[in-house]
């Protein structure tokens, strides 16, 4: 049989804890699900290959939000984290993960995994963000994936690749019983009972187009194309501030970091094209992004990140990390435009949008506990909504997750599913199979995509939103009754190409709930400029009520840390003054 | 409607002097974050098979003999 021909099947298996998505959360929830109760069984399932998969498939140059005794403290980063945030923000997941990160620290640190000291032995953090110092290089950050899957290979998890979960089996009263896979190699289903489920599937990085046109050249890995998110909902979940879009300051056309959370402690800084600072810090917030945005309609971009003033040797220690960890194509990339750091600052731009909370806030709600609103079920990593998680934040959300996440599934038993779920899902996922005739799914995801850039960027335009869900609309009508696959690598398109759309639909409607401006870029609307704390200083909360999208507002939880009246508005300063 | 197929040049470059695929390797198709590398049923060599790529470089970084070479995708060059 030839790879790719789609084959007619169905299996069923079942497990205590199952894990979706390899990447960075996932691994660690299911180590820290094992470890919990090692008679237990542990399935980690996987689109790609766990050995490569996710944001940080090549390695990562450091942590960025390291809470370190003697640099920071948790109430510290708790604090600006709130500050850079607006203020919508549940603290106690914050400052839970900010207790509990340097344990993971220490514990990567045994795995393997170096991060750079000072000649006294202490961790060298470095100061990136607008008040407090908390990012640590990681000297072998290229060995971080195989460092992990060692870890899963020790711990005997069940790792289970190439199977993309399309839907959550649910109970008759709303509990979490399993998932609906589909092997991407062959269009086998596979259904996989579980008492607990935890999901890690990563950001919506697929969801606008880059301005180089090339559908996976995203910031994100193109693999993530906002699954979760989409099968979250359609389990019943809810999901937080979607109208708060992650948007990257990026290197132009490679659409990756350039990256100042490198060379900015080395002394590099975002300049305009008069070659002067416009921003007081790098750190990437919504706010960062306005004054981003403002620069380069205003007439002074382009924006470059300047590292040319540097010395010969600080540069050479620029490029040999951003040149071999997280995107080593970069210095690819630089040589075939003959940018050399030394005589030449780096073009940058805006990224697509997308959702993320690895540097923004919105995602499937979660508890401190990393629970979402369906019992059972687990979220973490750059998909949940804990903000600003970055990679430390997916694995110590991700341990969070796998010990509660086990001592549920220890205390239930399988809840009961309807089969004929079973049999609707397998319609669903193979109706492009059974087409003669069509729109393949490349030409459905461009449209979509396309659209999201038209319609969904900000500015955001109550007029252009309107016209963009009529748009998004007619393409979901094509998606249901005309799309094909030809083999199940085609399939693997069409199914992703549906987590996309409903991500887009997610994004409008999320948008347009919230009547007013906030997060800087992320969520400014022309119509409604101002901030307004006295109507939407809440979350919002978008859920599937009855086959209906709905969003409603949600009380941001009693601060753990104070913010002072005179604190609040501290990431609102991030334009350099022109005079003292 | 009826499918037409457009040209693309993609970013994956395998040599096949030095793949063994056909002795059984499978390490870059394996590793794909997008799934996009196959091995040939014609040359028996790994080939990239669907231009959706993320220039990420694992298929380049994993692959024992150096045979697999990452290019940055023309559109963004």
């Amino acid at each position: 049989m030839a790879m790719d021909e789609i084959v007619d099947g169905l299996s069923e298996v079942s497990c205590d804890v199952l894990v979706i998505g390899g990447g960075t959360a996932g691994p660690m929830a299911a180590l820290k699900a094992k470890l919990k109760n090692p008679k237990a069984n542990v399935v980690l399932l996987e689109k790609a290959n766990v050995k490569r998969s996710g944001a940080i498939s090549m390695g990562m140059d450091g942590l960025n939000n390291a809470v370190i005794p003697g640099y920071a403290t948790p109430e510290q980063y708790t604090k600006e984290i709130t500050i850079a945030n607006d203020g919508i923000v549940d603290q106690k997941a914050v400052y839970k993960y900010a207790q509990n990160c340097y344990k993971i620290i220490e514990e990567l640190d045994s795995f393997g995994i170096r991060f750079l000291k000072n000649e006294n032995g202490d961790y060298a953090v470095k100061k990136v963000h607008h008040i407090g110092t908390y990012v640590l290089p990681m000297p072998n950050g290229e060995t971080v994936k195989k460092a992990i899957y060692r870890q899963l290979r020790r711990a005997r998890i069940l790792i289970s690749n190439r199977h993309m979960a399309t839907r959550l089996l649910t109970s008759s009263n709303g509990r979490v019983a399993g998932t609906i896979s589909v092997n991407t190699r062959t269009a086998e289903i596979l259904v996989i009972k579980a008492k607990a489920v935890i999901l890690c599937m990563g950001a919506a990085g697929r969801l606008g187009l880059p301005t180089s046109g090339y559908m996976f050249g995203t910031y994100e890995n193109a693999a993530n194309s906002g699954d979760g998110y989409a099968m979250a909902y359609h389990a019943g979940a809810a999901l937080a501030n979607l109208e708060c879009f992650q948007i990257n300051p990026l290197i132009k056309d490679y659409n990756g970091p350039a990256c100042a959370y490198v060379a900015g402690p080395f002394g590099a800084f975002t300049a305009n094209n008069e070659g002067s600072r416009f921003i007081e810090c790098d750190y990437w917030s919504g706010q960062m992004m306005l004054e981003f945005y403002n620069e380069l309609s205003s007439g002074k971009g382009p924006v470059f990140l300047q590292l040319s003033h540097l010395h010969e040797k600080t540069i050479e220690e620029i490029e040999s990390t951003l040149h071999k960890v997280e995107r080593p194509t970069r210095g690819l990339f630089q040589k075939g435009r003959g940018t050399d750091y030394r005589t030449e600052s780096i073009e940058m731009h805006i990224s697509e949008i997308g959702f993320c909370s690895g540097h923004s806030a919105s995602g499937v709600f979660v508890d401190d506990f990393a629970r979402t609103t369906v019992p059972g079920l687990y979220a973490a990593g750059d998909m949940a909504s804990v903000p600003h998680n970055y990679m430390l934040g997916a694995f110590t959300n991700g341990s969070v997750a796998g010990t509660d996440a086990m001592e549920f599934a220890d205390n239930h038993d399988f809840a009961a599913f309807d089969a004929a779920d079973v049999v609707k899902e397998r319609d669903r996922v193979m109706a492009p199979t059974r087409r003669e005739d069509g729109i393949p799914p490349n030409q459905i995801e461009y449209k979509v995509r396309r659209l999201v850039n038209d319609y969904l960027q900000p500015p955001k335009v109550t007029r252009k939103f309107e016209l963009g869900q009529r748009r998004l609309a007619e393409a979901r009508e094509d998606m249901e009754k005309q799309m094909i696959a030809r083999n199940s690598h085609e399939l693997l398109r069409a199914l992703e190409t549906q987590s996309i759309l409903d991500c887009a639909d997610m994004a409008a409607h999320a948008s347009l709930y919230r009547e007013e401006s906030r997060w800087g870029l992320y969520h400014l609307r022309t119509d409604f400029p101002e901030k307004d704390n006295e109507n939407w200083f809440c979350h919002t909360l978008l859920s599937n009520k009855n086959g209906k999208m709905t969003s409603e507002k949600r009380d941001v939880e009693p601060y753990v840390v104070p913010i002072a009246d005179e604190e609040k508005d501290l990431y609102d300063k991030q334009r350099i003054r022109a005079s003292a | 409607m009826p499918l037409a197929s457009y040209q693309t040049s993609v970013p994956v470059v395998v040599d096949d002097a030095k793949c063994i695929a056909d002795k059984g390797c499978t390490v870059c198709v394996d590793v794909c974050p997008l799934d996009v590398l196959r091995i040939s049923d014609m040359t028996g060599k790994a080939f990239m098979a669907y231009d959706e790529c993320w220039y990420c470089m694992p298929c380049e970084a994993d692959c024992p003999t150096g045979a697999v070479t990452v290019n940055i995708p023309y559109l963004l060059r």
